[in-house]
């Protein structure tokens, strides 16, 4: 019984692989539903077992997360579905959730014999797509394939959604079944093998090929011309964009989801760069709400939801701004982005008619005081470069998020938006992503970034002082962190400090799939969404993008490393423990920030504010951010900056193995 | 006859462990999972339970011996103590275990300590129950344990 490997689901697998979202569900569905169950606790995961027996689920069961994830690692193709419990010894288990979401993109439920409200919607916020309490009652295992048929129609529409559906992808799509798993590697990003920084490299081809293109009119076709790499399919790039989108609109998510729990602090500025965790809509708001301009909103907006907003002016009807990029308002936005977020798969639709760009704003509060201190408002990027959010370099602004993709960023330092737009990274810190570590101080001579090439980490300085992280997050999954922290560029104004830390941004690795042929038997109409050959439908939605633990797979080792992480390279892994990387990188960045910085650099209380409970590891690198800046900006405004103490809350990645 | 007294027997026993409040709604959804292809589902579960409860009780019992406490140590351990005897249905053992957790979140370590004395007494009743139930039922032959509709 105790069949911790993946035999028994591989082989059946190949039996019930066949089932699709797309075919609706072949005869005997839910039958043959490959399930994951990860618990420590024997009893439970013995019980689990037999009940999902009982539901004709086959099941896998498996008492370590770390085990689990190799499980799915090994097997891309062989689960449907995991259920995890909350509490776990060695691997938290959203800190799993995150990891799955990336790297396989597979729906996960989260139980936990903890109702409270703040775990409950902890499990939100990262993606899960239910959360069960303890005891579990097989009543409520007798539904949950409908967590999987929901992901894979979701992916398929965001894969139509995403444009990178052209001329005949959709149509290729869905119904091919079988054929799909050829035609899925071919999609598939890595359909070579190659060598992970060879991954990597490509994967900041990639974002350099989107950003310059800018989201909105990045598509495959023009992508696989401007990356220029032979071997490399259209279908390839329009998995991997499908991805990058997902993974983008999660961080966005995610950062909504900070908003909102700091309501409190978002005021001012600080919201802005509060959530900036996503590009979409989230950040945008984040910005708005710290009165970025509008354009570094709509920026972030479009980076985030793909569209390519390389108008600076914020078109986004969303920002509106006034009063979207008033602090005072942060926190409807947030609150109400991230309600979005959290709810909408679509990495757009949270910000809509908010000025989503919180980013932008942010970046532009971040820019400004960088550089031209003081004054909040900053432009969010210099209009025309925005374009594309995903650009990962971290912009000279010091942006306090890591954004990661800040297309911005990378052209203009001082567009503090730039680099907000990136929800990514937290705090500032973005490493650079694609290796481009740009931290342009804004204006201060800040550097930032001092996340190298790949960090994908954007990671929020966590040290005290106003730092302000500029930085582009890196893609690419390095956990650099980047202390971007606006260097002395902020002096007063920009209080952003933004912890470090903990914004990891965890940069998905988009290459992970690459690593992992695998054909996904389901036919969703994934061919080429997943990054991982796996495809997954919908990367969870919502939050994936949380800087902090996101779990790096094999790759993950980089991330503790220090930042090197090569972004993309590193299959599947994009997240590294903010607090590793901080640790490593941060230490002297922050310092030079801190020092940049102004000393009065309120804390930001890197952990949550709102309190959650003590539990949200994840949480904290959220809100951090948002702490974060709510206190740069505060201070800024004179107001009495919280003393938070900006813990870094890191979810260290300690124990994920590598 | 015999064996439909012993039936029985069996039967006023269970009713009585959910009467008295040892069990609850969770024990009958391990029954329920009980079949042929899984004749001893209930106790195979219950032994498990105990195995790993026996465990954790000695890890809290370190625990509260250490000083200063480390309340949040503790609470982590009642919190998997609590999980696994909810899902067997250990109704009396969880309320006590919510109320060491209580106990813990305010940091009274005196209150920590009784509850989790008294804790113990409920626990070794539950599994002595038990224990006198699946024995009964076994001399009772195969039946079915849980008689209720679904």
């Amino acid at each position: 019984m105790n069949l911790t490997n993946g035999k028994g689901s591989m082989s059946t697998a190949s039996s019930n692989a066949a089932w699709k979202a797309g075919d609706v569900v072949s005869d005997q569905f839910p039958a043959g539903l490959r399930v994951l169950v990860v618990d420590d606790d024997p009893t439970c995961l013995m019980i689990l077992e037999r009940m999902l027996r009982a539901c004709h689920y086959e099941v896998t069961k498996c008492n370590r997360a770390e085990i689990a994830l190799s499980l799915l690692r090994e097997n891309r193709n062989g689960f449907d579905i995991v259920i995890s419990d909350v509490h776990m010894p060695d691997m938290d288990g959203f800190k799993l959730l995150e990891h799955i979401g990336l790297e396989m993109d597979l729906p996960v439920i989260m139980m936990s014999a903890d109702d409270g409200k703040n775990v409950v919607m902890k499990g939100v916020t990262h993606g899960a797509c239910d959360y069960l309490i303890k005891p579990v009652r097989i009543e409520a295992l007798k539904n949950i394939w409908q967590h999987v048929v929901r992901k894979r129609k979701n992916e398929w529409k965001d894969l139509e959604q995403s444009g990178s559906v052209e001329e005949g992808d959709l149509q290729q799509k869905p119904s091919e079944d079988a054929d799909y798993s050829s035609s899925a590697n071919e999609g598939s990003w890595r359909s070579s093998k190659k060598r992970k920084d060879e991954e990597e490299e490509l994967h900041q081809q990639f974002v350099a090929a989107v950003n310059q293109l800018g989201i909105d009119k990045a598509v495959p076709k023009k992508i696989l011309e401007l990356m220029n790499v032979p071997g490399l399919t259209r279908e390839n790039v329009a998995s991997h964009l499908q991805k990058y989108r997902l993974y983008l609109r999660r961080l966005s998510g995610v950062s909504q989801h900070q908003g909102n729990l700091n309501n409190s602090f978002i005021s001012q500025h600080e919201a802005a760069f509060g959530p900036i965790s996503s590009l979409n809509g989230l950040d945008l708001q984040a910005l708005a709400a710290s009165q970025l301009p509008a354009q570094s909103l709509a920026t972030l907006q479009a980076a985030g939801f793909g569209r390519s907003t390389a108008k600076s002016g914020i078109s986004m009807p969303l920002v509106d701004q006034g009063n979207l990029f008033s602090f005072q308002n942060p926190k409807l936005r947030f609150g109400e982005v991230q309600h979005q977020n959290a709810s909408n798969s679509k990495p757009m639709s949270l910000l809509h008619g908010i000025p989503t760009s919180m980013e932008p704003k942010q970046l532009a509060n971040l820019h400004h005081s960088a550089q031209s201190l003081g004054s909040l408002n900053m432009r969010v990027n210099d209009p025309g470069a925005q374009s594309n959010p995903l650009l990962m370099q971290m912009a000279p602004s010091p942006q306090s998020r890591g954004q990661m993709i800040n297309e911005n960023i990378g052209s203009h330092v001082s567009r503090l938006p730039s680099s907000m737009a990136h929800p990514i990274i937290p705090n500032g810190i973005s490493s650079s992503v694609l290796g481009r570590n740009v931290i342009a101080d804004g204006g201060r001579g800040a550097a930032y970034n001092s996340v190298s090439q790949n960090s994908s980490m954007v990671n929020f300085p966590m040290n005290q002082t106003t730092e302000f992280p500029v930085s582009s997050f890196p893609v690419g999954s390095t956990p650099g962190i980047s202390s971007l922290t606006a260097k002395g560029a902020f002096p007063e104004d920009v209080s952003l400090e933004i912890k470090g830390s903990g914004g990891f941004v965890p940069s998905y690795d988009i290459f992970n799939e690459l690593n992992q042929p695998k054909t996904h038997d389901w036919g969703l109409p994934n061919a080429g969404l997943t990054f991982d050959a796996s495809q997954h439908a919908n990367p969870l939605q919502g939050n994936i993008g949380i800087p902090s633990s996101v779990l790096l797979n094999q790759g993950f080792s980089s991330s503790q490393q220090s930042g090197h992480h090569s972004g993309a390279s590193s299959v599947g892994n994009t997240m590294f423990a903010p607090g590793e990387l901080m640790d490593q990188r941060n230490a002297q960045h922050i310092n030079h920030l801190n020092t940049l910085l102004l000393g009065n650099s309120p804390r930001v209380k890197a952990e949550r504010i709102p309190d959650a409970s003590s539990q949200a590891t994840f949480f904290p690198e959220h809100y951090g951010q948002e702490d974060l800046m709510s206190e740069l900006l505060r201070q800024q405004e004179g107001i009495a900056p919280a003393e938070n103490e900006f813990d870094f809350d890191g979810y260290s990645t300690d124990n994920i193995p590598v | 006859m015999d064996r439909n007294q012993s039936r029985w027997q069996v039967a006023l026993m269970r009713q009585s462990l959910f009467d008295q409040g040892y069990l609850d709604e969770q024990f009958i959804q391990l029954e329920e999972l009980q079949d042929d292809a899984n004749p001893n589902f209930v106790e195979e579960i219950v032994t498990l339970h105990y195995r790993d409860s026996s465990r954790l009780i000695s890890n809290i019992e370190q625990n509260l011996e250490r000083n200063p406490l480390d309340f949040d140590k503790l609470d982590n351990i009642m919190h998997q103590f609590k999980g696994s005897s909810s899902s067997i249905g250990g109704k009396k053992v969880k309320a006590e275990c919510t109320l060491f957790r209580d106990y813990c979140r305010a940091e009274n370590g005196e209150g920590c300590m009784k509850t989790f004395q008294q804790l113990k007494k409920e626990y070794a009743a539950l599994r002595k129950k038990l224990e006198a139930y699946f024995q009964l039922a076994k001399q009772a032959g195969p039946t079915e344990t849980a008689c209720r509709s679904k």
